[in-house]
């Protein structure tokens, strides 16, 4: 019984890391209706940022992390105003196809500029496990964890009650409406961006403490895919969700079935639920049934 | 035009507008309308006349839908709005009521009217100014909390006016505010309209389809027919225009309702308006 609950208990740390990242594709999406396949690259970069901070700079971590933000921010900032403001109104798949030109320039970049050698933080966190009850959760997993929360928290509350944050949401439900409302839809859509990478570079940095960082982190992206899909791609709650499930089946089915299975079950089984999720809910646990599906 | 004798500037002025859409769909054919400083004057006319196309032209929702001011041009307070984009117009104290209510559906009541209020920044007066809604549209405080997509058509558009009041626009642009509505509730609307327009002292630009409700509340009125004005005036007198009285009233020579039977000339006669 305290094998699984092990499990479910490092599946949760883990799943609330999903959930940030998701947010990274949801926010994005919500107010562009763009899937931005290069998430996982902004993810990878902002591990980066934190590494040549902390590392090469030698700062201490806090402010470390709020650079991260900042840089991260003026990241999707400077993607959105170069790239994808011109594809206003170009097909959905060209617009796909040039995210996912642009993860594979961003991977190009970080093998540039801090090469392809595997790198790592100093430890962020008290070495020692933590313990609630009989389960024991490692200690980068459990702060993970606690960072991630309060981030998605810190989004939710921001997107539910402040003025940028409830004018985003006007824009993703109906442009022409915020256009007329005095909202200026091209500079939501780069607020959007903005936020989006932030997400993901936290996710990033959180992911890299646990397992040091290379410029191939940003494959991960396409893992958590799943989550975004599960949850519904428009909905925050359902990232959180779609988070926490895909963490869990993950953990689960790696805990139980790794000795009968060869090959890697822990990465294969989420798109086994997905699959099975999708065939009675298409539009996601939490989607809206309108949003168009690839 | 008529009113050519009043001391004040108007607060908007379309000077002889052509519009055309995707580069060869020409819509309005040089089109000129006057709207006094706190007037409601209305723009009548048939399906595709071109009354929403006007009111896009004005407020810069033309170039998001692949149309263009080829010609002629457009002053509000005397200042010209070429180039100018939705949003930078709200600000200058034009608002735009959408046809179709455009409200949104998955915000609240209350982030729906904090939206109308996205460009004001003295709180308190925003606070003033939604109990002034409420007094308009008791419903919207029952429903508040509530999200928008679940309101009646009627709340829906007391919705959207409400939107605009907090916007606080000198000029208030109605897309057919009777859109979809029961008659009564089409009435109880219109008189609102005129009581914002007394109180508050908004202008407004009417743009309707129901041209018996929109002239109750109207001092001048544009009939507009194929892309252009055929007709203007005081509504006094555009109400005992015969020809007014029989194709946009629906009332006979003799002054009673009329059937769509007896209308069999309708084509023919209303070849002259074009």
């Amino acid at each position: 019984m305290s094998f699984f609950l092990e499990l479910v208990a490092n599946g949760v740390a883990v799943g609330g890391v999903y959930a940030l990242i998701a947010l990274g594709f949801v926010l994005i999406y919500k107010a562009t209706s763009i899937i931005n396949f290069a998430t996982g690259e902004f993810m990878m970069i902002g591990a980066y940022f934190f590494y040549t901070f902390m590392v090469l700079l030698g700062l201490p971590a806090v402010p470390a992390f709020i650079l991260v933000m900042a840089c991260s921010a003026l990241l999707g900032l400077v993607v959105e105003r170069a790239i994808l403001r011109h594809m206003l109104g170009q097909p959905t798949i060209s617009i796909i196809m040039v995210t996912i030109g642009l993860s594979s320039i961003l991977l190009g970049l970080a093998e540039l500029i801090w090469t392809s050698d595997f790198k790592s933080f100093p430890p962020l966190f008290p070495r020692a496990p933590v313990i609630i009850g009989e389960v024991v959760i490692r200690s980068n997993f459990f702060w993970g964890f606690i960072i991630a929360m309060a981030a998605v928290a810190a989004f939710a509350l921001l997107f539910k009650y402040a003025k940028v944050g409830v004018a985003m949401r006007a824009t993703a439900d109906d442009q022409m409406a915020a256009f007329s409302m005095g909202i200026n839809v091209r500079s939501m859509f780069t607020v959007a961006w903005a936020m989006g990478a932030i997400a993901a570079a936290l996710g990033g940095l959180i992911i890299g403490n646990i397992g040091g960082i290379q410029p191939n982190l940003g494959h991960l992206g396409l893992t958590i895919f799943p989550v975004v899909i599960l949850g519904g791609l428009d909905s925050i709650a359902g990232a959180v969700v779609g988070g926490f499930i895909v963490g869990i089946v993950e953990n689960l089915a790696g805990g139980y079935l790794h000795d009968y299975v060869r090959g890697d079950v822990k990465e294969l089984a989420p798109f086994v639920v997905l699959v099975l999720i999708l065939l009675i809910k298409p539009y996601g646990l939490f989607g809206k049934q309108e949003i168009e599906r690839l | 035009m008529s009113q050519a004798g009043q001391e004040k500037p108007p607060i908007l002025a379309v000077n002889n507008i052509e519009v055309v859409y995707k580069h060869v769909m020409l819509v309005l054919k040089g089109l000129s309308l006057r709207v006094p400083e706190g007037a409601i004057v209305a723009l009548l006319g048939s399906n595709g006349a071109g009354k929403s196309t006007t009111l896009k032209a004005i407020s810069g929702f033309l170039p998001l839908e692949d149309g263009e001011i080829t010609d002629g041009w457009i002053e509000f307070q005397g200042q010209n709005l070429k180039g100018l984009q939705p949003h930078q117009l709200v600000r200058r104290g034009l608002f735009q009521v959408m046809e179709g209510r455009h409200i949104f559906e998955d915000l609240t009541v209350e982030e729906n009217l904090a939206c109308g209020a996205y460009t004001r920044r003295n709180r308190a007066q925003v606070r003033a100014d939604l109990e002034k809604c409420f007094d308009y549209f008791p419903p919207l405080k029952e429903r508040y909390k509530s999200l928008a997509g679940y309101l009646s058509g009627g709340e829906q558009q007391m919705l959207a006016i409400s939107r605009a009041l907090l916007a606080r626009p000198r000029l208030m642009m109605l897309d057919e505010p009777s859109l979809g509505l029961a008659p009564l509730l089409v009435e109880e609307i219109f008189e609102i309209i005129g009581r914002i327009n007394r109180q508050e002292g908004v202008t407004i630009l009417l743009v309707e389809q129901n041209a018996r409700i929109a002239l109750s509340v109207s001092s001048y009125g544009y009939i507009m027919e194929n892309g252009r004005v055929v007709l203007d005036g005081p509504v006094e007198r555009l109400l005992k225009d015969q020809d007014v009285q029989e194709f946009y009233l629906g009332l006979g020579a003799q002054g009673g309702r009329k059937s769509y039977r007896e209308v069999k000339h309708y084509k023919r006669r209303k070849r002259w308006l074009s």
